[in-house]
């Protein structure tokens, strides 16, 4: 049989990870995914540090030393202190509070909601699925800071309002994604498959489409986080997001925008790595977990 | 529901089924134009046999089988199963269906979830059914037996199998729910040809041991030989002859019949020289628009005005053979 040397192979890998259960199986290559571990440590590091910050800040909350004024990195303070000599580091850290929850919840609601929905939509087609697409539709052609502004306007700024306003616009562009997924997904010969042998849909979608869809949900979801956190500091900027005295890194970001070309823009620098770092660090957790979850397993 | 008229040892009864597809149209553009890929098509298999239906891609034969499986359902027609109508049913009873007609699928690199082991995929079934409870695992092992694999690779995923491999494992899918009958969608097209011979084995060996009735489909006339007890040719849509096995092959009436027999190649050098193939001109007429009257008289070399005018009929020449042509006459193509 020809089948003999693919046979072969599949004994090499397979042995040792066929006989484990597939949950082990994906911690396992997860683990060993050259940029998703790291990443995961410092994601949860910056977690830690950030929500931790009332015991780990070196100095507390909004303390001002108005003799001392912007200073540059030193011993004392690592990352400097602003204007009004507040220890930048302190107030990155709880700065941080803010920005990582809007993000990550942003980026869940967001993922929950979208992928439901395109998943429908595309599954089931008809007239549910022209609808929640020009749904879809209606949010795209809406300018989305103004309407975000306004609901926030609307309801009051909180940072619960912020996450259900991101919420509420992020989930269109996962939608859109997974319905194209679908339908391509949806024609393939397995689904036909699973309902030859008397599969629901509720278990079509649950148990084929959506394990197939992991990789670009996955991805769409750090995007989102990433987006997220940039609208965000958008809102901030523009006098609609997180108001005084909270703060978020979008806010420090834009309270900083005018130091361009002086000597403290270093002020401007340290929000806009926290960003960047946090950004990276759940893009390549996405990209980690979509590598893990493919049972085929490629190797970096 | 017996309808009386149906042959008592008959396990699958087609009688007059139609199938459409509409092609084009949408929200906006209201004009769409209707493909019939199945145009009142009859055939009817006893149980335990095996009904081999061949025909040109794009002739209907996919669309058949998938609507007797109940993966789509035809516009009108029945489908027996037994005594039972089935192609209507919805729901529950369709879901008790599914429990005894099965379809293996002609490609068995997308037939398979390449996110589920083939445990899971093995076991899907029986827990929609709820079938061997508590058992299950050992139905696997069973069925993994049965189908010439080894039960320990149950784990492993699809893309560490041959073609072969997985083809049997879509064959093992399809006998987990104990089914009367298997749709077989040209199960062995995509495979090599060292292999083909392997998978047919295996399923006249199912078939003897399991009491299955097949609808084979395929369109390599000599596989359809080996395995069939009865053939049925289509043609755009249509039944255009069916009959026993080697009366079919032997005295093929229909002139689209003889030039499919005549394109085997015949493994005698000698034989292989000295005899005529018939060449048919021209590609199959496109579905959306098919010729009056006869479908095939646009490459038919007998063809008349009558052709042209008059659909021939499904006329019983005797001997379970039937045919639809204005002019059958017997020809040797070997």
């Amino acid at each position: 049989m020809s089948g003999v040397g693919q046979a072969v192979s599949g004994e090499l890998i397979g042995e040792q990870q066929s006989s484990t259960g597939s949950a082990v199986q994906i911690m396992r290559r997860f683990l060993r995914h050259r940029l998703a571990m790291p990443s995961l440590v410092v994601l949860v590091l910056l977690l830690v540090v950030c929500f931790g910050a009332a015991v780990i800040a070196p100095y507390p909350r909004g303390l001002q030393d108005l003799l001392l004024g912007p200073t540059g990195p030193s011993p004392e303070h690592w990352l400097g202190t602003d204007e009004i000599g507040r220890d930048y580091l302190s107030e990155i850290l709880y700065a941080g509070q803010v920005s990582l929850a809007i993000g990550l919840a942003v980026a869940v609601l967001s993922t929950l909601v979208g992928t439901a929905l395109g998943a429908i939509a595309g599954y089931v087609g008809g007239w549910i699925g022209e609808l929640l697409m020009r749904i879809t539709d209606l949010f795209l052609i809406v300018p989305a800071i103004a309407l975000i502004a306004i609901i926030v306007q609307g309801l009051g700024p909180s940072p619960v309002t912020i996450v259900l306003a991101l919420a509420a616009l992020g989930w269109t562009y996962i939608a859109r994604v997974v319905r194209g997924q679908v339908l391509s997904l949806r024609e393939r010969d397995f689904i036909d498959a699973a309902r030859g042998i008397g599969a629901s849909s509720v278990r079509i979608i649950a148990s084929h489409l959506l394990p197939n869809l992991v990789g670009i949900v996955v991805v769409a979801m750090s995007l989102s986080v990433a987006s997220a956190i940039i609208v965000e500091s958008t809102l901030s900027f523009l006098g609609f997001g997180v108001q005084p005295p909270d703060t978020s890194w979008g806010a420090m970001l834009s309270q900083a925008a005018g130091y361009v070309g002086t000597d403290r823009v270093y002020l401007l620098y340290f929000p806009g790595l926290f960003i960047l770092v946090t950004v990276l660090c759940v893009n390549f957790i996405g990209d980690g977990l979509r590598d893990a979850l493919d049972p085929q397993g490629k190797q970096l | 529901m017996a309808e009386g008229s149906a042959d008592v040892s008959s396990s699958l009864t087609v009688d007059h089924l139609v199938k459409e597809y509409r092609v084009g149209g949408g929200l906006l553009r209201r004009r769409a134009s209707v493909v019939q890929a199945v145009s009142d098509v009859s055939l009817s298999i006893e149980a335990g046999k095996t009904f081999g239906l061949v025909g040109e891609s794009g002739c209907g034969k996919s669309s058949l089988g998938r609507t007797v499986a109940r993966l789509q359902t035809g516009e009108s027609g029945s489908i027996r199963l037994g005594g039972d109508e089935i192609s209507r049913v919805s729901g529950r009873s369709l879901r008790a269906i599914r429990r005894r007609v099965q379809f293996v699928f002609q490609d068995p690199y997308a037939s398979l979830n390449p996110r589920k082991s083939v445990r899971a995929t093995l076991a899907e079934p029986l827990a929609i059914h709820r079938l061997h409870r508590g058992q299950e695992s050992r139905r696997v092992s069973e069925l993994l037996e049965q189908v010439g694999l080894n039960p320990a690779h149950a784990d492993r995923y699809p893309h560490e199998f041959s073609g072969g491999q997985r083809q049997r494992i879509g064959i093992a899918r399809a006998l987990a729910v104990e089914p009367e009958v298997i749709v077989l969608d040209e199960p062995v097209s995509a495979l090599d040809v060292s292999i083909q011979a392997g998978v047919l084995n295996l399923l006249d060996e199912l078939q003897g041991r399991l009491g299955l009735t097949y609808l084979f489909i395929a369109h390599d006339l000599s596989v359809v030989r080996h395995l069939s007890d009865r053939v049925g040719v289509m043609y755009l849509g249509r039944m255009v002859e069916q009959g026993p096995v080697d009366r079919l092959y032997e005295h093929p009436m229909h002139p689209y019949t003889q030039a499919l027999l005549s394109a085997i190649p015949v493994p005698d050098p000698k034989v292989e020289r000295a005899r005529q193939r018939i060449v048919l001109r021209g590609d199959v007429p496109s579905p959306v628009s098919p010729p009056s009257g006869c479908r095939f008289r646009t490459r038919c070399w007998k063809a008349t005005e009558k052709c042209a005018i008059e659909t021939p009929e499904l006329v019983d020449l005797g001997e379970g053979q039937s045919v639809a042509c204005h002019y059958p006459a017997e020809r040797t193509v070997f």
